[in-house]
């Protein structure tokens, strides 16, 4: 399209060119806080040009907080959920698009009303189901009486016990459902003209068949966008990570960085808090910016 | 190659009905085309065939052997679809080989199969490409490739011309055709198009709204259409209809009057039928009998080779095929006169066609000598 509008084209480099500004400005004064030493640090205000201590706050954060581990422990949880998350949706958004069966348009409502109930909603029981896996279950055999039955005739009693605290199972898993991916992956099979479907078909293609040969790399793109925002999600959860995990062995490093922030009373350390925050950024910023192009496409458009 | 029957076959929606009890039977290695205008059920009729769609009442049997309860897969059956439905992320090579790689052929035969398809197809040098980049003729190629390597029993094609400009589908009308005659599969072919069904078929069958109105050769179409949608659809113009009722000395009475000589019938006095002739067997000229037959002109198209002449003819659309130099004068009244021996008559209440004395009459017979083909 040819346009000759100046004024716009003005006016809308000055707006992009403030939301650039709005969007950077906190990370740079974290740079630049975080290469000043303590004194510096807490000046009022504080002094606007870098100073040098940047690479020594770095090793007093990365020690200090152990972020080593913890980094690693981030990049096994993030890249779990948005792996699950990934597989989960298209699985489901495969079975409500492309299979007719009873109940169908109930449980995909249901998936979508679970927009509605965020984690923070619903973390209390998420919590007491991570604890205690089978309790949902054993509440049931118990209220039914069917455990009772099962006492008389094996002369056992059923006391399943099984938590998933302080485990990467327990990290992961509560997260891994999601109403968006299987959302973003509807809209996207219903695209596939059904000509498609009943090529496959008539090529003796079965739905596995059909789901890894087809629609898997044709939808390549949804994947990337969708695995890019569920890891820097996930990456950046904080209140599941803190219950589910007590010890710090499978602690996170967004939930570490509290370990840094300086306590009320003690030494006022922000540039070495400003230099571990920026570590824990640095992960997601790649992340970004190697998936950007096929991420890009995966949210605008389907492949010509 | 394979016998096909369609016994009672039907399909309904819910309430509404879209195929109603078909009987059809299809020999094996024929060139089969239905024809019928759009919403007929005539891919639907061809979906039942492939599987793809359950019907809702009746038997259909390929080789004698009940398919109803069998997969796609199972019925020996390819399909070339209208839009083409290539795998946009396979090259041509995979897209023609995705069968075989889902039956389990080794590697090294599919290539081989691959490439000898490619080759039929003239694809060879395109293998490595994408659909989207393809041009839609080649794209209908590989379609082609893709249910030939199959080296299926029966061959279904859904409008699979109907993407193409008037040119390319030409082209590939013939080349389905000399296909057909070299592989010899059972072939199911549907248009709308009655050139493409003319040309093409051995038989075809006609549908209207879910019914099979005719099945024939396409001279029997053309020759003795069984009813009056028949005679409208086939032919290009499609054939004159004007309504008329019968006279006490067996004549046709037009509606504005008119009288004209009808073929041997036995229809009762005061009966309404309707006479059907077609634009090319109409006689430019007035015919001895009183009053004559004027046909009110309004337009002419010129073709070239001859001009249609466009007007109305007691009140109905008629159109007469003149010599291209009647074009130049453009007269505002055209006299006419309507050979008894090529009138056709239909029922006016059902659409049936009622049988005369001059339906047994064929195409006139041509004296010609058959001389060997010279050698190439
Ligand atoms: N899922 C459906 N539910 C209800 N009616 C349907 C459904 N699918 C098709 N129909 C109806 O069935 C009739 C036949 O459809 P079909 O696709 O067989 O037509 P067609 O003869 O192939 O037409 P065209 O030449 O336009 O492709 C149409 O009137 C259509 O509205
Ligand atoms: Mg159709």
């Amino acid at each position: 399209m040819i346009e000759r509008t100046p004024i716009l084209n003005t006016i809308t480099h000055v707006v992009l060119f403030v939301g650039f500004l709005a969007s950077i400005t906190p990370f740079v004064v974290v740079a630049i806080a975080a290469s000043h030493d303590l004194v510096a640090v807490n000046l009022v205000p504080m002094p606007m040009l870098p100073g040098g201590h940047f690479w020594e706050n770095l090793h007093t954060a990365w020690t200090t907080a152990d972020l080593g581990p913890k980094l690693v422990n981030s990049f096994i949880f993030a890249g779990g959920v948005a792996a699950g998350k990934v597989l989960i949706s298209a699985i489901t958004a495969f079975a409500i698009v492309f299979f007719r069966f009873p109940g169908r348009q109930a449980i995909f409502w249901a998936i979508f009303i679970t927009l509605m109930l965020p984690l923070e909603v619903r973390i209390v029981p998420t919590y007491a189901v991570a604890a205690d896996v089978f309790e949902p279950y054993r509440t049931i055999l118990d209220v039914t009486g069917l455990n009772g039955l099962i006492e008389s005739i094996a002369g056992v009693r059923l006391d399943l016990k099984f938590g998933l605290l302080n485990s990467y199972a327990g990290l992961i898993l509560p997260l891994v459902a999601t109403a968006t991916g299987t959302f973003l992956y509807r809209q996207f099979f219903l695209t596939i003209p059904d000509e498609l479907v009943e090529a496959a078909k008539m090529d003796g293609a079965g739905p596995i068949r059909f789901f890894v040969d087809v629609l898997l790399p044709l939808s390549r793109n949804n994947v990337a966008a969708l695995a890019t925002i569920m890891f820097l999600w996930a990456w950046n959860q904080y209140l599941w990570p803190l219950l589910v995990t007590t010890e710090p062995s499978h602690a996170t490093a967004v939930t570490e960085l509290k370990q840094l922030i300086p306590n009320v009373g003690g030494i006022p350390e922000w540039n070495i808090a400003m230099a571990g925050t920026l570590i824990v950024m640095t992960p997601t910023l790649v992340v970004v910016v190697a998936m950007q192009r096929w991420f890009v496409r995966g949210l605008i458009s389907t492949e010509k | 190659m394979a016998d096909i029957s369609l016994r009672k076959v039907a399909k309904s929606y819910g309430k509404t009905s879209v195929v109603e009890a078909l009987d059809l039977d299809i020999h094996s290695g024929e060139f089969i085309v239905v024809l019928g205008p759009s919403g007929c059920g005539k891919s639907t009729l061809l979906r039942m065939i492939a599987g793809l769609e359950e019907i809702s009442g009746g038997e259909i049997a390929i080789e004698d052997r009940v398919v109803d309860r069998l997969e796609p897969r199972e019925r020996g059956c390819a399909m070339v679809f209208q839009n083409y439905a290539l795998y946009p992320h396979m090259t041509v090579a995979d897209n023609i080989g995705y069968s075989l790689k889902v039956a389990g052929v080794p590697k090294a035969e599919r290539r081989a199969r691959i490439e000898k398809v490619a080759a039929t197809l003239a694809l060879d040098t395109l293998l490595d490409r994408r659909p989207a980049q393809l041009s839609g003729g080649q794209r209908q190629r590989v379609a082609m490739g893709r249910a030939m390597i199959r080296e299926p029993k029966v061959f279904l094609f859904d409008e699979p011309l109907s993407n193409l400009d008037a040119k390319l589908r030409v082209q590939m009308r013939i080349e389905i055709r000399k296909l057909h005659n070299r592989l010899a599969a059972t072939s199911i072919f549907v248009t709308h198009d009655q050139v493409e069904a003319m040309t093409l078929a051995d038989r075809i069958v006609v549908m209207n709204a879910g019914k099979v109105e005719q099945v024939g050769t396409p001279l029997d179409l053309w020759n003795r259409p069984a009813s009056r949608f028949v005679a409208g659809f086939v032919g290009s113009p499609p054939m004159n209809l004007v309504e008329a009722t019968i006279a006490a000395d067996g004549a046709g009475v037009l509606a504005d009057g008119t009288r004209i000589d009808l073929p041997e019938h036995r229809l009762a006095r005061d009966a309404a039928v309707i006479v059907g002739v077609r634009a090319e067997d109409v006689r430019i000229g007035p015919a001895v009998n009183d009053p004559r037959l004027v046909l009110g002109v309004e337009f002419i198209e010129r073709l070239g080779s001859a001009s249609l002449v466009h007007g109305r003819l007691a009140g109905a659309d008629f159109v007469v095929t003149a010599p291209p130099a009647l074009a130049e004068g453009a007269p505002e009244g055209l006299a006419l006169t309507l050979p008894v021996d090529r009138l056709h008559l239909f029922d006016a209440v059902d659409g049936r066609r009622i049988e005369t004395d001059a339906s047994s009459v064929e195409a006139l017979p041509i004296a010609f000598e058959t001389v060997a083909a010279p050698a190439l």
